[in-house]
């Protein structure tokens, strides 16, 4: 049974954390598109794929953040991915499957998924 | 959408944008009753009777990068393709409450889906909000409001991912507890 004093525990470890996630300039934005229309093509699933292998890798550099339409339903879900220094990289058609391999090819070693990518979808 | 799930996902966010600080879920499952009820409730900016009377038109939004907004109009399909409706109550200032019912056995229901999923989802997108999510059936109850979370979290924000992950098993376990 889940309890409060889990979510303690979790306080505790957490705490030394924080700040370093915090003053992070260097870190990763991942965004996931979260309107109707995301919502409908499955973005919300997407997003937790995200926040789980963020949590599974310790990624202290990541965000995960959410936005609304971002204007290409049909394309839906989309997530951007902004790295420091680096051009935005805009996934299309995304799924939990594809997510986890985008936290491990793109945010950890730095090969964006060119397949998973608008310009491989819509050449 | 598949999911009553997804629709309460996408209307909470509705009062999200209308700058709420606090919004109430509450799912009621009620086999005697042969009635399920979703309620969707804020504390936020609210509408002005005029916007109200055209709200369900999915031509109306207050979005102005384009000139629709499906949302509620959607939601409102669901209910009405299971005998159920879809009701809004707002007041400018005070806020607004999403109320919708569907016939619980009715074979074009949707299932209610991952309600720790869309909690989750909501939690991370506006953590600074408080979500309180009540779900009864047939007369058992489970509560989960975050405004306890902060109080144990202190300092230690409630979109860490390891805490997000924590809510979501929290609100799965209280759910199967109902069956």
């Amino acid at each position: 049974m889940k309890s409060l004093a889990e979510l303690q525990e979790i306080r505790n470890r957490a705490l030394n954390q924080v700040n370093l996630r915090k003053e992070r300039e260097d870190g990763i934005r991942v965004v996931v598109g979260m309107a109707t229309c995301g919502i409908a093509a499955g973005a919300r699933p997407v997003l937790n794929a995200f926040v789980q292998e963020v949590e599974k890798r310790s990624l202290e550099n990541v965000m995960v953040t959410q936005t609304g339409c971002i204007g290409m339903c049909r394309l839906e879900p989309i997530v951007e991915v902004y790295v420091p220094g680096e051009e935005k990289v805009t996934y299309v058609h995304m799924t939990a499957e594809k997510a986890a391999r985008v936290v491990a090819e793109h945010l950890i070693n730095n090969r964006p998924v060119a397949e998973y990518t608008i310009g491989a979808e819509t050449k | 959408m598949k999911e009553l799930s997804l629709h309460i996902l996408d209307i909470a966010k509705n009062s999200v944008k209308a700058r709420a600080d606090c919004i109430k879920i509450t799912v009621n499952e009620d086999e005697e009753k042969n009635l399920l009820t979703i309620d969707i409730e804020d504390n936020g900016c609210g509408m002005s009777e005029e916007f109200l009377k055209t709200v369900k038109d999915p031509f109306s939004t207050t979005r102005t990068t384009r000139k629709v907004g499906m949302g509620i109009s959607l939601f409102e399909a669901a209910a009405k393709q299971c005998g159920g409706k879809l009701d809004i109550f707002s007041e400018k200032g005070k806020g607004t409450r999403v109320s919708v019912c569907f016939e619980y056995n009715h074979i074009d229901r949707a299932p209610l889906g991952d309600m720790a999923g869309t909690m989750v989802t909501l939690i991370s997108g506006s953590p600074g909000i408080n979500f309180i999510y009540s779900h009864t059936k047939n007369g058992r109850n489970f509560t989960m409001d975050t405004a306890e979370f902060k109080k144990v979290l202190g300092d230690v924000p409630l979109d860490t991912p390891e805490v997000l992950l924590w809510i979501e098993d929290y609100i799965k376990e209280g759910i199967s507890d109902l069956q």
